[in-house]
């Protein structure tokens, strides 16, 4: 028997029992078109947090106030309460020859106003490191002034959004804003650049630290930004960081420095998982219209019961049963992934037009997957079908009408 | 060319045994005309389908041109009836969603013939069996006549030696019943070996050889035409 002959066999059965074809399709489309559909949004949100995480910079580590480990020995006696991060720390920071750069960071929010606008604005405050670890771009003037970071003095970077709503359209380049109660010149606009973190760098005043420290009337650092020289030397920076801070904090540890690369990695197992499990999920159904399939091969068998035992009787195989019935199930599987696939184009189109900044790409490995489960389905699912077409008694099947 | 020797077949209904066939011993040269005639339950179907190979005998041997057939196992018996045996049944047993023609064609999908012989041999039975505009049409479109025409077509396109008919008119009103019952004489004429079974005394008695079974055995074997007129009982062995 060709292998055209059963494909066209197969084909004309299903189009002959054509409700039957229909129910088993669609409940193959909905199981491939889930699977297809659930990876895609798994892939998009972990690609959409390592994008957010990549965007803040690279060799980048953060060096928080306070420990997030603890290390054994007995607790102290006296409650300690972390020591603040200054911007001496910071400075000294600078000595290691594994870090490039070093961006202490203080943060809060003020009014800002300018000729009767007024708005509450976060205010960061950090030195001309900043520009480099965070990557930043200017849309004109320039960025804080190099000098010694423990000077404050009255100048400002005006994010985007912030010089369109005090300015308008009109030059904000020299010209002063209010910001709490002190006068800022404005030396440098930000380049649109979108949001990294939930901090939208377009709605931001950048001033020096020491202004900011002023400003807030505080004296410690919200967290310190470092680059690490490259790639290899970020693991020596974190652990000259640390020996650097406890020298400082009288041998205490009491900061927590995180890379860039393991919350990358950690968000990246998280979201791997995260994709899986609700892939998983979506194969239930796919294996749901696999033991349909069955059922209604099942059905389908003992409804053609005469056809069997007519191929029988002009002489078909047990082996040329299975396959006409195999092929049966094995083509009705691929025409539902296929239709699944179709339904996954179509929901993650629909969900891109929802929320467009979100990143859908359909990852190609649950399309393979998707076909190739839905495919490996149907067999299975048809083996017990065919096989019991093939063990029907011709005698028997052709006797009943 | 058929020889069955003390063939036993037994079937199981319920807790009780039921003796379809008791020592049946039978010879059919080729080219025989052959009707098994006898009440329903006799055993007469069963012995068809022993012939025809869809059956298989609880004891005793089975020579089918000389070879033995209960050696064979289901994939060498299935290649026999492709080529050896054509069946013919009550109830014509066409795959309703198959045009005439595709039916005509489906043996020889089966033993996986090339294409363009398949369309000759189907052409030319559709033809020869009158049933030209009619293959494009699906049996249920089709008379009782014509569709048991179409399963004379297939039961004779892989030209085999042996045509089994069950009760081929059964199911035929009495004109398309003749027209079949003389396709079927005239294959005969062409050297295949008919054996019908058939409770048509009337039809039963236009076969040369006429075999009456009752409760599982041949009761009686003749050969009326031997000696052209009258009922002159010629038992064979």
């Amino acid at each position: 028997m060709k292998i055209t002959d059963i494909i066209r066999f197969a084909v004309r059965a299903s189009v002959g029992y054509p409700t039957r074809t229909l129910l088993m399709l669609l409940a193959m489309a909905i199981g491939v078109g889930s699977v297809v559909v659930l990876s895609t949004l798994g892939d998009g949100a972990r690609n959409y947090v390592i994008s957010q995480f990549s965007s803040l910079g690279t060799n980048l580590l953060i060096v928080l106030p306070g420990r997030s480990e603890t290390v054994g020995g007995p607790p102290p006696l006296l409650g300690i309460t972390p020591r603040d991060l200054t911007l001496e720390d910071a400075t000294a920071l600078l000595r290691s020859s594994y870090i490039r750069y070093v961006a202490p960071i203080t943060l809060g929010a003020a009014p800002v106003s300018r000729a009767g606008l007024e708005r509450e604005v976060t205010i960061l405050g950090s030195t001309p490191h900043l520009f480099q670890v965070r990557q930043l771009e200017m849309a004109g003037g320039r960025f804080l002034p190099e000098g010694d970071a423990s000077r404050a003095s009255a100048v400002c970077v005006l994010g985007y959004k912030i010089k369109q709503e005090l300015f308008g359209s009109t030059p904000a380049l020299g010209e002063t804003v209010r910001i709490g109660d002190w006068r800022f010149r404005v030396i440098g606009i930000l380049a649109k650049k979108g949001q990294s973190i939930g901090m939208d760098m377009g709605d931001i005043v950048i001033i020096p630290v020491a202004s900011a420290q002023a400003l807030f009337n505080s004296a410690s650092l919200f967290r310190i930004m470092i680059e690490a020289v490259d790639r290899d030397a970020i693991a020596r920076a974190k652990d000259t960081v640390v020996k650097i801070i406890r020298a400082r904090h009288d041998g205490e540890d009491d900061v927590t420095v995180i890379s860039q690369d393991a919350v990358l990695a950690t968000f990246d197992r998280i979201f791997t998982t995260l994709t899986l499990t609700v892939t998983g999920i979506g194969a239930i159904s796919i294996a749901v219209a696999g033991i349909l399939i069955m059922n209604v091969m099942l059905i389908a068998v003992s409804q053609r019961r005469a056809e069997v035992g007519l191929l029988k009787a002009i002489g078909a195989r047990n082996g040329q049963i299975i396959a006409l019935f195999l092929a049966e199930s094995a083509i009705l599987s691929i025409l539902g992934a296929a239709l699944g696939l179709l339904v996954a184009a179509a929901g993650t189109w629909g969900i891109e037009r929802a929320f467009p900044e979100f990143p859908l790409t359909m990852p190609l490995w649950s399309l393979v997957a998707g076909v190739v489960v839905s495919l490996v389905t149907g067999l299975v699912f048809g083996v017990l079908p065919a096989m019991r077409a093939a063990r029907l008694d011709p005698v028997l099947s052709l006797s009943r009408r | 060319m058929i020889s069955l020797s003390r063939i036993k077949r037994v079937f199981t209904v319920g807790d009780e045994e039921v003796n379809a066939l008791r020592d049946v011993d039978l010879d059919i040269d080729t080219g025989e005309y052959v009707s098994i005639m006898g009440p329903s339950g006799s055993g007469k179907s069963t012995l068809l389908n022993m012939i025809g190979l869809l059956d298989r005998p609880d004891s005793g041997t089975y020579l089918l041109e000389g070879e033995d057939m209960t050696r064979l196992d289901d994939s060498q018996q299935a290649a026999l009836r492709r080529h050896k045996i054509g069946f013919i049944f009550q109830f014509f047993h066409l795959v309703p969603r198959m045009s005439a023609a595709e039916n005509i064609e489906l043996p020889m999908m089966l033993a996986g013939m090339a294409v363009a012989e398949r369309k000759k041999r189907v052409e030319e039975a559709v033809e020869a069996f009158g049933l030209t505009d009619r293959a494009r049409h699906r049996p249920d479109q089709l008379s009782g006549g014509q569709r048991q025409r179409v399963a004379i077509a297939r039961a004779t396109i892989m030209q085999p030696h042996i045509l089994l008919a069950d009760e081929p008119t059964g199911n035929l009103d009495r004109v398309s019943g003749n027209e079949v019952i003389d396709i079927l004489e005239s294959l005969n004429r062409q050297q295949i070996t008919l054996i019908m079974v058939t409770h048509d005394p009337e039809l039963g008695r236009r076969a040369r050889r006429q075999i009456h079974m009752v409760d599982g055995r041949i009761e009686s074997d003749r050969c009326p035409s031997i000696n052209e007129k009258g009922p002159a009982e010629q038992p064979r062995e």
